[in-house]
């Protein structure tokens, strides 16, 4: 059989016996969480297992219980492990047909309140998060607004912090911005240097960003909107239950609640809650 | 063995031939379809609406977390990759694989691992080698694959590197495809006796 240059046809060409496969996730997922406190083990398990057998490519290594090894007695490994299991990728203004309707149906109802709390959980590097504030800044909004990113990943945290993006990065949202009916240039809420661009002081002065952990982490406040955007795909459907409960919480009476494109509130525990306020663009309005 | 799920990756020229792969089902078919179809993110959701022209069977883009279920066909939304679980579908957002999200390689791992040698992979047209690591693991948990022939297809280049890597069980040209796919799915007979590849 030909193969590719990095070995993977080889890989893809050999059976696997699934019912160890699973025993074998399990007790790496048990043996995670046992030792390093990291619960991954209510986890999507399609995409979770797609990323544990990149790790245990990338470590050199065979089975999964192999990596089960490597994660107890060395402890970079499990960071390394971590590293795939919790970055997710991200994009400034990603959907820009949601960031219209937020503009069209999310801002008018936001400028009835004097002051405005907005949660962005799962806020990987900030991309959306500076979106949003990119959002209400054109609105006039952002002054009366407190914008907090968090993400369980500390080290991406401190990146979306820090606001920095390569130019040519910033440069590939522009259109997406501009789709989203953005108004002026995405390049004028940069400042340029040779780092790279980073978000200009006044959108980033009323943006918290910190470390918060969707899966074990109560509820820090109440919110007029809170956006977990393409988090939960990652959950299982127990842990979304969960999830949804801790959001559903954190949301004040007719609240919004914005999802990812392909997310939906039907067949959770909360679907009786929220009504649609775009069902399309899936931004639905706390009623209960 | 029934056939119980079709995955179907096509990239460059796709909307053509899986529409005439949709074309050619009899509308009492009774296995799920999943479509991994390379495309543009700023591309509007037509193309589940072109879909559906062609055949009886509904057509919808997956959600996150939905039900497989027979007789019905999903379509792998823009810049997600669709996995299938053994729960349902699963959509995620992790990196491009060879450029590609959708990637027509994670759908058909994923259903490999799930429905064993109840499914069927089909790779159509495409001017890159995504699939072939996928009908791979098809092949390799006892599942069957079928390839668009090359000279029927607007791209030859995906559907050469399926057949150069040797894991096509048939080269089925675009008009037969259809019917040589019920047919799999109906008598659960593999194509042709497994050579060495």
């Amino acid at each position: 059989m030909a193969d590719g240059p990095d070995g993977s046809l080889e890989l893809a060409a050999r059976p696997r016996d699934a019912e160890l496969e699973a025993l074998e996730v399990e007790l790496l997922l048990e043996a995670i969480y046992r030792r390093y406190s990291f619960d991954f083990r209510e986890y999507a398990v399609g995409s979770l297992r797609r990323r544990l057998w990149r790790r245990v490519q990338e470590e050199g290594l065979e089975t999964i219980s192999a990596l089960q090894d490597r994660v107890l007695h060395d402890p970079s490994a499990m960071d390394r492990l971590l590293r795939d299991l919790s970055v997710n990728v991200t994009s400034m203004f990603r959907d820009p047909t949601f960031y219209r309707s937020f503009r069209d149906n999310v801002v008018p109802h936001l400028r009835t309140y004097p002051f405005i709390r907005i949660w962005n959980a799962g806020c990987s590097t900030g991309e959306e998060t500076y979106s949003v504030a990119i959002v209400l800044h054109e609105a006039g909004l952002l002054e009366r607004v407190r914008l907090y990113g968090t993400d369980v990943n500390a080290r991406v945290v401190q990146r979306a912090r820090a606001g920095t993006l390569p130019g040519e990065r910033l440069e590939s949202y522009d259109e997406a911005y501009r789709q989203a009916g953005g108004t002026a240039g995405l390049l004028d809420y940069f400042d340029t240097d040779r780092d790279g661009c980073t978000l200009r002081p006044e959108l980033a002065r009323n943006i918290v960003f910190a470390q918060h952990n969707l899966v074990s982490d109560r509820s820090f406040n109440e919110f007029h909107v809170v956006m977990c955007r393409n988090v939960m795909i990652y959950f299982g459907r127990t842990l979304q239950d969960r999830v949804h409960s801790l959001l559903h919480e954190s949301l004040a009476n007719f609240g919004v609640l914005a999802l990812g494109r392909k997310e939906s509130i039907r067949f959770t525990r909360h679907e009786r809650c929220y009504e649609d306020l775009d069902g399309r663009e899936k931004l639905y309005r706390k009623v209960c | 063995m029934r056939v119980d799920l079709v995955v179907v990756g096509a990239s460059w020229g796709g909307l053509h031939a899986v529409s005439t792969l949709l074309r050619g089902l009899p509308a009492d078919f009774d296995a799920a379809v999943a479509v991994a179809q390379h495309r543009g993110v700023q591309a509007p959701d037509l193309l589940v609406g072109s879909l559906q022209a062609a055949t009886a069977l509904p057509v919808q883009e997956a959600e996150d977390k939905d039900p497989i279920e027979p007789g019905r066909v999903y379509l792998a939304p823009a810049d997600y990759h669709l996995l299938v679980a053994p729960t349902g579908f699963e959509l995620s957002v992790d990196e491009r694989v060879q450029h590609a999200r959708p990637s027509i390689d994670v759908l058909f791992e994923s259903a490999a691992e799930v429905y064993r040698e109840r499914v069927l992979g089909v790779l159509l047209t495409g001017a890159n080698s995504d699939g072939t690591a996928g009908l791979a693991r098809i092949r390799a948990e006892g599942g069957t694959t079928l390839v668009q022939h090359p000279a029927t297809a607007a791209s030859r280049r995906m559907p050469e590197a399926a057949i150069a890597a040797g894991v096509a069980d048939a080269v089925v040209a675009l008009d037969d495809l259809a019917r040589a796919l019920a047919e799999v799915c109906r008598t659960g007979r593999r194509l042709a006796p497994r050579g060495a590849a």
